[in-house]
């Protein structure tokens, strides 16, 4: 019974919200405020006439906690819809990651094979650097990023997860 | 609020004729014939409002002088906007309506924070109509200008910043709708200068349907028959109920009262929850948690079935979580899903209105053969070998009031004068002690006499709840039992009690220390009595005096009674001078960190249970 002895896991959450001032800073606010973990938070707009923007958090806790991080976020007014993506089933996870590499000779040429092997394209380039950008799962990304950084990595920006379910349902 | 039972939440449609309805404009003939300020005081008659509580300020004079043009709505000016909300808070709770604040922009905000964090812990709706500088200069730190919607965030249950007058009306409406549905609590409309001196087209309260707020307010038949499954086959049930029961309305507490008389089980209430059932009922065993009862707290500990009913395992009820109730099934009906396993897990929740729940518990367990009422023999003989222990005994001997008599003396002559004349009694608190003494000696046979900050433990509450108690019941006795250090901090309000002339009389039980602080420091910190001595008090009775008011002291046990009489005879507010015993403790207590079955039940039982040192660091 006791929740402290249940292990950490790690849960993406869909949640839809009403696109209005302040719905973020809600839901940012309840994680804070509660003290629940943030690993990754993505939003924008997804249904322009119905004004609903759908929010993609990645959070871990243990699963007493992620049941109240889900049912703290269905209290709040502006939100329609909250699905656990981790627990009702298979589902698809990509992030989108630009990479900038500095560098000449053999570590220019490995990191433009490397990013070849990763399906990474070249979005800029000059005779010295590469502006790489790869969209996969996250952990595919972290992998990309390590081989990078001895390859003269100097600068990275990630969007951060945006997930759906598979298969013909919608949320 | 039983509101959610009875104005059942507009069928769930689309989201797209969901938001038509909302666009659908007025009939055209009343195309902007309002401005926005006008609409405020529309929206807030077609709510059913009849009292607002507030105080202007720039900001909201555009609201202010369509009030002084109208007749609908009453204003009840405070002296400090905090007092307004408890006001507020007051009148909601004893009338199971919701109330409504107004202040101004920027300090009017911020001082009406503590008010609304209060609100949001008990459940209390609330709907608080903020001023904000005009549009074009949010963002530039204005004169009184605030962030009042981040602000108020999280300590508000929702809140919108209405940004053209165009949104103004379905806003109103929408705020209470959200206010009052589902778990109840404040919700601010902050209202730009310009926004409310613009003119628009108003909307019915019927044309706003809400997008996406619908709460569950029936209970799933499955859940409901596997408690009762439970109930029926417990050998020591027990039944606990808080707040939400008061929420869910006067029909719900009367069906909690039923299904506790036809279970045969033992009830404990939470301080929230007092008058849920009538205090004198037999199988009452009084309130439950750290300042609770005996038989409540060792009833609760060892029982083999809960079932709570709007409570939310507050950390003052359950004492140490690891050895809370460690050999019982629980049952947890409540309308909000986030409080099913937040502290404590159940085994089956049932997410509802309580008082379609307990229509429900009820209509399942008269289905059935009702189980042997020999079934708790055993568990009665229990309870009553732990009633016998009296726990709330105390000891007056010679002329110094002991603070548990002076307040058991007032609730006896309340009482009595309520059995005789009729005349209702209403009981706020201040935050401490007396809080504690008053809700364990005081036997509430209704719901929605008892009004205390029992959440956020606001000091300061009392005296402004009281304030919109008397305003929603004119003719009833209203009571703010305080202590000395708690009435300072809205002591301003004498004065609007005297401008209304609202008879609430101010019950100070003065023992000249912050009392609970003495307390812990007595038990906790080695008795060093750190900044708990009230120094420098005023003298009350001159004090009244001077706010318009009553004086009354009481200095021995010999006199009480007739000054407590006195008292209640005045037609005019007072402030009654209560001189107790200083340094006497509020038991039963069970020590932070501790469990239910290790509570200190007097003085000399003290030493024998040391505080452990995980203890010291919980509040």
């Amino acid at each position: 019974m006791s929740p402290l002895q249940d292990s950490v896991e790690r849960r993406t959450i869909a949640v839809l919200v009403d696109n209005e001032p302040g719905v973020l800073a809600r839901v940012i606010g309840l994680f804070s405020g509660r003290g629940y973990n943030i690993e990754s938070l993505t939003v924008t707009e997804v249904e322009r006439e119905m004004g609903l923007s759908r929010i993609t958090v990645v959070t871990t806790g243990t699963p007493q906690v992620l049941e109240q991080i889900k049912a703290q976020l269905d209290r709040l007014v502006p939100v329609h819809r909250v699905a656990d993506l981790s627990l009702q089933g298979p589902y698809v996870e990509r992030e989108l990651a630009l990479v900038k590499v500095s560098g000449i000779d053999d570590k220019r040429v490995e990191a433009l094979r490397i990013a070849g092997i990763f399906d990474a394209e070249v979005v800029d380039a000059g005779l010295d650097f590469f502006i790489f950008e790869a969209a996969h799962r996250p952990d595919k990304l972290d992998r990309f990023i390590e081989l990078m950084k001895p390859l003269g990595m100097v600068e990275m920006s990630r969007t951060g997860v945006v997930a759906i379910a598979r298969g013909k349902d919608s949320l | 609020m039983s509101a959610t039972a009875s104005q059942a939440a507009p069928e769930a449609s689309s989201p797209q004729a969901a938001s038509a309805a909302a666009a659908k404009p007025a009939i055209d003939s009343q195309a902007d014939a309002y401005s926005g300020a006008e609409m405020v005081i529309k929206a807030l008659v077609d709510q059913g409002v009849e009292v607002v509580f507030g105080y202007p300020g720039g900001a909201v004079l555009p609201i202010y002088d369509a009030l002084f043009q109208q007749n609908s709505l009453r204003h009840i000016l405070v002296r400090h906007e905090q007092a307004a909300v408890h006001a507020a808070e007051g009148y909601a709770r004893s009338t199971g309506k919701p109330g409504v604040v107004l202040v101004t922009s920027g300090p009017g905000a911020t001082n009406a924070v503590t008010g609304l964090t209060d609100a949001l812990m008990d459940s209390i709706p609330i709907v608080c109509l903020t001023g904000q500088v005009p549009t074009h200069l949010i963002g530039n730190d204005a004169f009184q200008e605030a962030d009042t919607t981040g602000i108020t965030r999280p300590c508000t249950k929702h809140n919108y910043l209405v940004r053209s007058v165009g949104d103004l009306p379905r806003t109103l409406h929408e705020a209470f709708y959200v206010a009052v549905h589902g778990r109840p609590g404040p919700v601010v409309v902050d209202l730009p200068k310009d926004v409310l001196q613009t003119k628009g087209s108003y909307l019915e309260k019927d044309q706003v349907v809400h997008r996406s707020y619908r709460p569950q307010t029936e209970p799933d038949p499955s859940a409901i028959s596997k408690a009762v499954d439970l109930l029926a086959a417990a050998k020591r049930p027990i039944i606990y109920a808080g707040g939400g029961v008061i929420n869910a309305g006067p029909e719900a507490c009367r069906l909690l009262t039923e299904l506790v008389h036809l279970t045969g089980a033992p009830v404990t209430n939470t301080l929230m929850g007092l008058g849920a059932v009538p205090g004198s009922d037999p199988q009452f065993l009084g309130m439950l948690g750290m300042h609770g009862t005996y038989e409540a707290n060792l009833a609760m500990h060892d029982c083999d079935v809960m079932l709570n009913v709007g409570a939310r395992f507050d950390d003052r009820v359950t004492g140490r979580l690891a050895d809370f109730s460690p050999n019982s099934i629980k049952i947890h009906v409540d309308i909000d899903p986030s409080s099913i396993n937040k502290n404590v897990m159940v085994e089956l929740p049932v997410v509802a209105d309580a008082e379609a729940a307990l229509r429900a518990l009820i209509a399942e367990w008269k289905r059935r053969t009702p189980p042997s009422p020999k079934a708790q023999e055993a568990w009665w003989k229990q309870i009553e070998a732990w009633r016998g222990r009296d726990c709330l005994s105390y000891r007056q001997t010679g002329e110094i009031i002991k603070p548990q008599y002076a307040i058991q003396r007032l609730y006896q002559l309340t009482a009595e004068q309520e059995a005789k004349a009729g005349r209702k009694t209403y009981i706020t608190t201040e935050v401490g002690q007396h809080q504690m003494w008053a809700a364990q000696f005081f036997k509430f046979e209704q719901p929605n006499r008892w009004m205390t900050s029992g959440g956020l433990g606001t000091m300061g509450y009392g005296l402004p709840a009281a304030m919109g108690v008397q305003i929603a019941h004119p003719d009833a006795l209203v009571i703010d039992v305080a202590g000395e250090a708690s009435i300072l901090m809205n002591i301003q309000e004498m004065s609007t009690l005297a401008q209304y002339g609202l008879p609430v009389k101010v019950f100070i039980v003065n023992n000249q220390w912050m009392g609970m602080v003495r307390q812990w420091q007595e038990l906790l910190h080695g008795a060093r009595y750190s900044e708990s001595y009230s120094a420098s008090l005023p003298d009350f009775v001159a004090l009244a005096e001077a706010f318009g008011a009553v004086g009354i002291r009481a200095e021995t046990a010999g006199d009480l009674d007739d000054k407590i009489l006195e008292m209640m005879e005045v037609p005019r507010p007072v402030i009654f001078d209560c001189c107790v015993a200083q340094e006497e403790n509020c038991f039963p207590m069970i020590p932070s960190g501790a469990a239910h079955n290790e509570m200190l039940l007097g003085p000399d039982d003290k030493a024998a249970k040391p505080i452990s040192e995980e203890g010291m660091v919980l509040v």
